[in-house]
């Protein structure tokens, strides 16, 4: 397994050196710069500027310049917001999104996955189709109309939670219910779905014909296979939750990590944009490496190699 | 008493193309220690039947529509779930037909094995792994001690069988019901696990149902046979009954099939046409429009009488085909009258 994993860093890590090339040299062929404003700008400050952030060398020189300060863990400052570095905006809203991520996360696998197994187990009953009928919705609901809807009730009519801010414990909890109900429907139907295979395999009737009860036969025969088509989207669900969403952060007025993603894009801040794909694909790969563990780990049939 | 006593069971599958017929008023009986098979061509009700008794068939869209199975003198279709469970696996263990499924790939086998024990006995953990050892070994398992932990992918198919009849067995049941546990195997292995069946059987005295198509493997191992076809009973008896003297044109024409009893280099008889379609309500006899004997008048609806010929033995007394000829004598006239086989049209428009 030690094997498995170092192998698997290592693929890692060429994966992440392949983005920060594609990303960066994508950044640079985009026309414009960080320094490009509406107001014009006396030639010797926006050379004296260029630099500063060292966009006077060639491209390419650029690119090794800014590599070699990444592998020690240097982002860089921000090219639009002066007196910030890239790490300085990560450290800080970060673990916002961190929180509100894993918040959402035990709400979505705390109600997808019982509802998904209920579902299966009772299935073509109400128990099945109120779950699942919700879970459609909750899948083609936007976050942007869950979000505002569950303000407007909670917040507005009902005047029990606020609707913005993040100053403390009664601030998280619509901004974790948006983003959590949205991935609890997608655990749902997909437990359901993995559970409902399992149920129909040969084995259950085995174990049914030993004098098995039910509920064993769902929490130890089938849960663990049953759990793998859920496993396997939580690889890539865990990265994109942890690391902020930008609807419910700009709906609830959150100043977590998603909204850095649009106004470095926006800004045209190159540091950032390069220091924010650097952790989300960081993040993709740990996460995918933990699920194949998972899946290993689940399965006898599979082994690492 | 007999051990198992069933009457008029009666299994229907209620689809969205109609009510399928599956089991259609099957009796039969079977004592402590005693072999019964249960022998029919694919879609005669056999598997069916055998899934009724512990109540596993699918429901919906199955349902036992009526009859008694009186196992102990407890009717196992009127038992409570509950109840059911207690007699699961502990008093009635199975064996299944395709033991690459049947076994939980993601479990262990020893937590397979110890399962049906501590289901039903407050055994350790130590102990029942011990049993689940010996119960390996018992089925030839090499190394059994260390195989024990594996999973079930690490075990070739007849392996696996004898895994299967070790954990149906750990409990020392009075009734083992095997649905046709050679079907997915090599030939050189079936007799082998028929061999552990019956060793296994003498060892704890149990009763044993054996469901199968093959008549040679009936004839090897059980003491009395059931003939079933389109989910009713043609014919029953004793192992000698129905070989050495078969009433029933089904049961005659079942045995000509057997390869080994027909002549070297002949073509092997099969016996022409389809199974039933079980969803059509049977009218009269289920074999008559397949019956290689020559007709004396339609059925007309009229379901056969089970008839006595004597010392348990039983047959469907069909009188609509002229069934008193041994059917050697019928299938060579059948075989002169086609002088001038029909020419096989070769499609090539395709």
């Amino acid at each position: 397994m030690l094997k498995f994993v170092i192998a698997r860093l290592l693929q890692g890590i060429l994966v992440l050196l392949a983005i920060y090339a594609v990303t960066f040299f994508l950044v640079a062929a985009t026309p414009g710069s960080p320094f490009s404003t509406e107001r014009a700008i006396a030639p010797e400050i926006l050379a004296q500027i260029e630099a500063f952030y060292g966009y006077d060398k060639p491209t390419s020189e650029r690119f090794f310049t800014s590599l070699t300060n990444v592998l020690q863990g240097e982002f860089g400052p921000s090219a639009v917001y002066a007196n910030r570095t890239v790490t300085q905006i990560i450290a800080e809203s970060f673990p916002v999104s961190l929180l509100l991520g894993s918040l959402a996360l035990l709400v979505a696998l705390g109600i997808g996955i019982p509802a998904g197994i209920l579902a299966a187990v009772k299935r073509n009953t109400w128990l099945d189709y109120i779950p699942m009928s919700v879970s459609m919705a909750g899948i083609c609901l936007p976050t942007f109309v869950m979000g505002p809807l569950l303000a407007l009730l909670f917040g507005l009519i009902l005047n029990w939670l606020p609707v913005g801010g993040w100053f403390g414990p009664e601030f998280w909890i619509l901004p974790t219910a948006t983003l959590g109900l949205y991935y609890a429907a997608y655990f749902a139907r997909l437990t359901r779905g993995g559970m409902l295979e399992m149920l129909n395999q040969d084995f259950v009737r085995t174990a049914r014909a030993k004098g098995v009860p039910e509920t064993t036969i769902v929490l130890k025969h089938c849960l663990k296979g049953g759990l793998i088509p859920a496993i396997t989207f939580l690889g890539p669900a865990l990265a994109g939750i942890i690391s902020g969403s930008f609807v419910v952060e700009t709906i609830f007025q959150v100043p977590g990590l998603g909204q850095w993603f649009v106004r470095a894009a926006l800004n045209r801040d190159d540091f950032l944009v390069l220091g924010l794909t650097v952790l989300f694909a960081t993040l993709i790969v740990i996460m995918n490496l933990l699920v194949d563990i998972a899946q290993v780990a689940l399965n006898p049939r599979l082994k690492y190699d | 008493m007999p051990l198992l006593d069933v009457n008029d069971l009666t299994t229907h599958f209620h689809t969205r193309d109609g009510v399928v017929r599956a089991v259609d008023g099957v009796s039969f009986h079977l004592d402590r220690g005693e072999t019964l098979g249960i022998v029919g061509e694919s879609g005669s009700g056999k598997s069916v039947t055998c899934y009724s008794l512990l109540r596993l068939i699918p429901e919906p869209p199955g349902r036992i529509e009526r009859g008694t199975a009186m196992f102990d003198g407890q009717d196992l279709l009127q038992m409570s779930p509950a109840e059911l469970r207690r007699i699961r696996g502990r008093r009635i263990s199975m064996i299944f037909q395709d033991p690459m499924t049947s076994l939980n790939p993601f479990l262990r086998i020893s937590t397979q094995l110890i399962e049906a024990l501590q289901t039903h006995q407050d055994i350790s953990n130590k102990d029942a792994l011990k049993k689940a050892t010996a119960a390996l070994e018992e089925v030839g398992i090499p190394e059994a001690s260390k195989r024990v932990t594996g999973y079930p992918h690490e075990f070739s198919g007849g392996m696996r069988q004898r895994v299967m009849i070790a954990m149906a067995l750990i409990t020392e049941p009075d009734l083992l019901i095997a649905d046709e546990p050679t079907t997915a195997l090599d030939v050189t292995v079936q007799a082998q696990i028929l061999d552990i069946i019956k060793q296994r059987q003498n060892d704890l005295g149990t009763a044993v149902i054996l469901v199968t198509h093959d008549l040679g493997v009936v004839a090897g191992t059980c003491d009395r046979v059931l003939v079933m076809y389109g989910g009713q009973e043609m014919e029953s008896g004793t192992a000698e009954q129905i070989f050495y003297a078969p009433r029933h044109p089904y049961t005659r024409a079942l045995q000509k099939t057997i390869p080994s009893l027909q002549t070297k280099g002949q073509e092997l008889y099969t016996i022409p046409g389809l199974p039933p379609d079980a969803s059509k309500p049977a009218t009269g006899c289920a074999f008559f429009p397949r019956c290689p004997y020559p007709k004396n008048r339609d059925p007309m609806g009229e379901r056969p009488d089970l008839v006595d010929l004597g010392e348990g033995h039983c047959w469907a007394a069909c009188g609509y085909c002229d069934s008193s000829a041994p059917i050697e004598s019928v299938l060579a006239k059948a075989d002169e009258a086609i002088v001038d086989p029909l020419p096989v049209e070769v499609e090539t428009a395709r």
